[in-house]
């Protein structure tokens, strides 16, 4: 037990000492998650600026209600100019009763919900001056649907990746560099099985994957990006532990292959970034076409993120944790066995 | 010496790679407490032989006993009591002198004191808490040697620990040696450097293309060999013609600054020089393992 401790300190001690490590495994999966949740946080929260020319009821009533954001002009000339430049979709011009749209005929989507807009609170005057009650009444209400805030996506999905990364990158660097530098050797002719000195260094990853989720985690949380947890964001846990042993048995596979330590690292991306991409690190993989869902079903890290989403963002309780734990597992296992019939002591 | 007493026993030890006979026909025996050398150029098949002992490769044939167990195939039995020097890199990422004896250490389960003590004996002490890239080379080869030391084995395979070291690390490295040696340990270790063999060693084994040439004591090794004796003095002490007349000198030579003498009857030699009262700048230089070598190669040394 005492060698196991002391060789996990020194593993632990090895990893913090190492600079080029400690920003891979933390700055760099930060700087996406800092990048894409700052270019992706308004998407689609936006919305619709028009010019306004003149003042009246129905201006005070759009301007109450919140759905158009208005920009008033002055001039009539200066304000279709901004929508024939493109800046703006539409300008609404009164002139006493009567209600000028002029729109943009390249967008039409956004023109057409300013016309809705706008039809539907003249309208609404147009009922009101006539005293009549309304014959058709409607009320409206939010439903929380299936597509996710960026940020809500984008934290679960680069966590995984991180872990991913940082766990096959361990293994694979640090059998290659322990081969070439003959630290294997040593360990050979020590009285120790290799298994537990590759133990205690998959501990160490293990305690990264966790200090990675707190750290990605926390960050999102902030009231910058915003992301907001579900109440049972602990089954992350197991989770991130489970993708640490499958992706640490990946590096293994790769560390028995690459000679050096560049053709290590170059393999390890090969396996990692495409994984990435198809496993919906970046992006929700149910916006992919049908095709690559399939395709994206093979790695295990779109298993990882699915469930990552689904306990950190979605509020799914422990069960939706058995199919990616038991993928994670089996490939853990598969990958591991064949990592250890392959594997090599000396170059 | 008696196979009970042998810390190491190799017979007839043959190992190919392919077209190439490393190891071609190796036997040899060394005692409990001897510090004994394989020396030989690159490519002599030393490093392999050494691998074979330690039990890192299996001989084609032939026969290995280290402390009467068989070392291959692995033996965790064994292991405790051998330590193996590996190249001047061999170790952990990014941690201290100190942190990579502990942690060798453990995989023996050996106490951290341990540490302290060996980074003494190798003269580091005041290193313990440098990280190993930032030693220097010397340095770096005397904390490999200590790492091969932590956990108290009785025999020590070093391979070639002096390469490429600067003579005053190399010299420095030489005490460390003598001192494990003085702890009662085995030495086994090759080296390329006839002079250090002849220094450090009980026992030499020549080795060149897989085969061992010769096999004994420094001492005897040169003596056997029938070399001359050089005579060296000043220039202008005695001339060329007079110096060749000399009873016992074969043959004499001159450069621009000294005149040497070979002989294989030094004492008659240097008397009548001390008789002449020719001794200034008097150099004797009797055969050397390089001698031995080349008798026996018939060429050259190339370390």
């Amino acid at each position: 037990m005492t060698a196991f401790k002391t060789l996990s300190l020194a593993m632990f001690k090895g990893f913090i000492r190492d600079k080029v490590t400690l920003f891979f495994t933390f700055l760099f999966p930060l700087m996406f998650l800092v990048i894409f949740g700052l270019i992706l946080r308004d998407v689609g929260a936006d919305k619709t600026r028009i010019a306004v020319v003149g003042d009246g009821p129905i201006v005070s009533a759009l301007r109450e209600s919140g759905a158009l954001e208005l920009e008033s002009y002055s001039d009539e000339n200066a304000a279709v100019q901004k929508v024939k430049d493109g800046d703006l979709p539409a300008a609404l011009i009164i002139r006493g009763q009567q209600l000028d749209v002029r729109f943009a005929q390249s967008d039409q989507v956004k023109s057409a919900t300013v016309l809705g807009i706008v039809n539907g609170f003249v309208d609404k005057a147009n009922l009101a001056a006539t005293g009549q009650p309304p014959r058709f009444t409607f009320a409206s209400e939010k439903v929380e649907d299936a597509s996710l805030k960026p940020i809500q996506y984008l934290t679960p999905g680069i966590l995984s990746w991180g872990v991913a990364v940082s766990a096959v990158f361990g293994a694979a660097l640090t059998l290659v560099s322990w081969r070439r530098k003959q630290v294997l050797r040593r360990i050979r002719l020590a009285p120790v099985s290799a298994t537990s000195v590759l133990s205690s260094r998959l501990l160490v990853s293990a305690g990264v994957a966790l200090v990675q989720g707190a750290t990605f985690v926390g960050i999102a949380m902030l009231p910058l990006f915003g992301l907001k947890l579900s109440g049972s964001w602990w089954l992350a846990i197991p989770l991130l532990l489970l993708g640490t042993i499958a992706f640490f048995a990946l590096g293994m596979l790769v560390g028995a292959f690459a000679k050096t330590e560049e053709a290590a690292s170059a393999a390890a991306n090969i396996v990692v970034l495409p994984m990435a991409f198809l496993s919906g690190t970046f992006f929700p993989v149910d916006q992919a076409p049908a095709w690559l869902q399939t395709v994206s079903k093979i790695f295990p890290l779109r298993h990882m993120n699915d469930g990552m989403l689904d306990v950190l963002v979605r509020g799914k309780g422990i069960e939706a944790l058995l199919m990616p734990s038991a993928i994670l597992v089996g490939f853990a296992l598969v990958v591991g066995f064949i990592a250890s019939r392959v594997f090599k002591w000396e170059e | 010496m008696t196979e009970e007493r042998s810390a190491v026993v190799v017979r007839d030890v043959r190992k190919s790679y392919g077209e190439l006979k490393a190891v071609d026909g190796v036997s040899f025996t060394v005692a409990e407490g001897e510090f004994f050398g394989i020396l030989g150029p690159n490519g002599a098949g030393k490093t392999t032989t050494l691998e074979i002992i330690e039990g890192l490769r299996k001989p084609d044939s032939g026969e290995v006993r280290l402390l009467g167990e068989s070392p291959w195939p692995r033996n965790v039995k064994l292991l405790p009591r051998i330590g193996v020097q590996l190249q001047a890199s061999s170790f952990f990422e990014k941690l201290t002198a100190k942190e990579q004896l502990q942690t060798f250490g453990a995989l023996y389960g050996v106490s951290k004191g341990t540490a302290a003590d060996m980074l003494e004996l190798v003269g580091l002490a005041d290193k313990a808490n440098e990280q190993e890239n930032k030693l220097s080379g010397g340095q770096r080869q005397r904390l490999s040697i200590a790492c091969a030391l932590v956990h108290d084995p009785d025999i020590v395979f070093l391979d070639e620990p002096t390469a490429a070291l600067d003579p005053q690390a190399r010299r420095n490295l030489w005490d460390v040696l003598r001192a494990i040696q003085e702890r009662g340990k085995t030495i086994v270790y090759t080296t390329h450097y006839i002079d250090e063999a002849e220094i450090l060693c009980d026992r030499v084994a020549i080795m060149d293309e897989g085969r061992i040439l010769a096999l004994d004591t420094p001492a005897v090794l040169v003596r056997g060999l029938d070399a001359p004796t050089h005579v060296t003095l000043q220039k202008g002490v005695l001339s060329i013609v007079d110096a060749s007349a000399l009873d016992g000198v074969e043959e004499a030579h001159e450069n621009e600054v000294s005149l040497t003498l070979s002989t294989r009857r030094p004492a008659p030699v240097l008397s009548a020089l001390a008789e002449r009262g020719a001794l200034d700048g008097l150099q004797v230089r009797t055969a050397t393992l390089e001698d031995v070598f080349l008798n026996l190669t018939g060429r050259e040394y190339r370390a």
